[in-house]
């Protein structure tokens, strides 16, 4: 088999080995399906509750992709503002970073007193987790234009507006599309956290019901569809960036994220 | 005849966080059109803020500066710059890396869209002049560094300006290439006639391509020598290893040390 294969397997081959490690381990040393249920005993229970798993899931990727993308245009727009002058940047970034800090499940409760149960809070919280790194990456990705490159359009008479539309906005993209990926994988933790607090619908819903009924299968059918469902969204913008920023992994420039 | 460029009696202090630092001090230069002046002297002699002074993008604390008989007031938008780094983008081809001055200086800006064409035809000759026929519609990584420092070059010249300001372009490179880049550049110059301004640490280079050596202080930079370069045009790279231009190398070395203890 040639590298070039293998290196395509292996992510399969590792994921099925971990499975199979997990199931022997479980049937070894007998381990009781309450405290970890083996991976048979979880595909049997997705087999059996695929309808409500299938509904919750949809539930849960259509919430945190509304959050996700009102964290992308958000993202972008506050980048902007905040990579166009110094001042803004120096200004808005202690904030920032103060808001990033504060744990969403903290936040969960006020946003369910504001919208009451439901899909709003999940979105919402979606949306605040995930904006954070696309603000800071599309920042760096503008404020880190190379002075002497500033110069040689200025001298020609270049606006501020001419530099971001010429240099700084293109030079942005690897930085943003580095930073999707991350925001996507945490927009399905702020909405799973926010639906374990307060939903009456999505996987994390789904696996507290499921845990106060001591099914535990069940609850761990549900993190594994989560899991299956982030890996998916990852992959989807990992070939985004390659197909759009694929300069950026040619040259020494390197995307952040 | 008046000078082209005049930097007249300049002094510049940049104003920091942790005190001023004195750039150029009384500092006086003038060139005619179509001269190559190059200017050396110790790190830190204030050489890249004289770029910034004769570009327009600083303004000066005292003296001023005249490029055409006008008084350099903002962006001169008449001046190329190349600098040790060749600051491609790593995201246009090669011919829309040297077309993106066209898209920012006016006349050009207001033309582009309507005579891309023409243009394109323009940056590829340009292209072919520096030795890079046929790489037009490569991206910049697929480049060793001597071929990006052309691009560069063509980058600089592509919307004709009367002024090239260079900062260090060959420094970065190996001793061949910088030589083959010597010849280009004298080449190009001697073709289209511009004026140019040359900042280098390479006293060889200095001799070998300019009409007139400026050497400067430590900072604050303050004008030390001006030496003419006598040899004749067109050049040849044979130059320099006779015994005149190594003696013109060595009376500027020594001269370069002094400046450095002093």
């Amino acid at each position: 088999m040639s590298t070039n294969a293998m290196e395509r397997l292996s992510p399969w081959l590792f994921t099925l080995g971990m499975f199979l490690i997990w199931e022997i381990i479980c049937r070894a040393f007998k381990v009781d399906p309450f405290i970890l249920p083996a991976p048979s005993q979880i595909f049997v229970a997705m087999a059996t509750y695929w309808w409500p798993l299938a509904k919750n899931s949809f539930v849960t990727l259509w919430t945190t992709l509304a959050g996700f993308a009102l964290a992308v245009v958000f993202g972008i727009v506050l980048g902007i503002v905040v990579g166009w002058s110094r001042a803004i940047y120096r200004g808005l970034y202690p904030v920032m970073i103060g808001f990033n800090s504060v744990p969403k499940v903290a936040v969960v409760p006020i946003l369910v007193i504001w919208f009451g149960i439901g899909e709003i809070p999940a979105i919402l919280t979606a949306f605040l987790i995930s904006f954070f790194p696309i603000v800071v990456n599309v920042a760096t990705g503008l404020s880190t234009i190379e002075p002497e490159l500033e110069d040689v359009l200025r001298a020609l008479g270049a606006k501020k507006l001419d530099i971001m539309l010429k240099i700084g906005i293109p030079r942005t993209q690897p930085y943003l599309f580095g930073s999707l990926k991350v925001a996507i994988t945490l927009a399905f933790v702020g909405t799973v956290v926010s639906e374990t607090i307060a939903a009456n619908a999505g996987l994390g819903f789904l696996m507290v019901q499921a845990g106060s009924n001591f099914q535990m299968p069940l609850v761990f059918a549900g993190l594994l569809l989560l899991a299956a469902e982030g890996i998916v969204m990852y992959a989807i913008f990992a070939y985004i960036e390659t197909y759009f920023v694929g300069w950026a992994f040619r040259s020494s420039m390197s995307a952040g994220g | 005849m008046t000078a082209f460029v005049d930097i007249d009696d300049v002094t510049l202090v940049y104003k920091g966080a942790s005190g001023g630092v004195h750039a150029l001090d009384r500092f006086s230069v003038s060139l005619q059109k179509g001269e190559f002046a190059a200017v050396v002297g110790p790190s830190g002699c204030g050489k890249s803020s004289l770029m910034k002074l004769v570009t327009g993008l600083v303004p000066p604390d005292f003296g001023k500066i005249q490029i055409a008989g006008d008084t350099v007031r903002g962006p001169v938008k008449m001046a190329g710059m190349a600098f040790q780094n060749p600051n491609l983008l790593p995201w246009r081809k090669v011919i829309d890396n040297v077309l993106l001055p066209l898209e920012i200086v006016q006349p050009h800006r207001s033309r582009f869209r309507r005579e891309k064409e023409r243009y394109r035809e323009e940056a590829k000759a340009l292209l072919a002049t520096v030795g890079l026929d046929g790489f037009a519609e490569r991206f910049p990584w697929e480049l060793s560094g001597g071929m990006q420092q052309r691009v560069s070059l063509c980058r600089a010249l592509i919307h004709s300006p009367a002024l090239l300001m260079l900062d260090e372009p060959f420094a970065a490179l190996d001793a061949f290439t910088r030589e083959e880049l010597w010849c280009v550049l004298r080449d190009l110059w001697q073709k289209i006639g511009f004026t140019v301004i040359l900042v280098t640490h390479d006293l060889r280079e200095a001799t070998f391509l300019a009409d007139r050596i400026h050497m400067m202080s430590a900072r604050p930079g303050r004008l030390v020598l001006t030496k003419e370069v006598p040899f004749p045009r067109p050049r040849p790279i044979e130059v320099c290893y006779e015994a005149a231009f190594t003696d013109i190398v060595h009376e500027l070395r020594a001269k370069i040390g002094e400046v450095r203890k002093g």
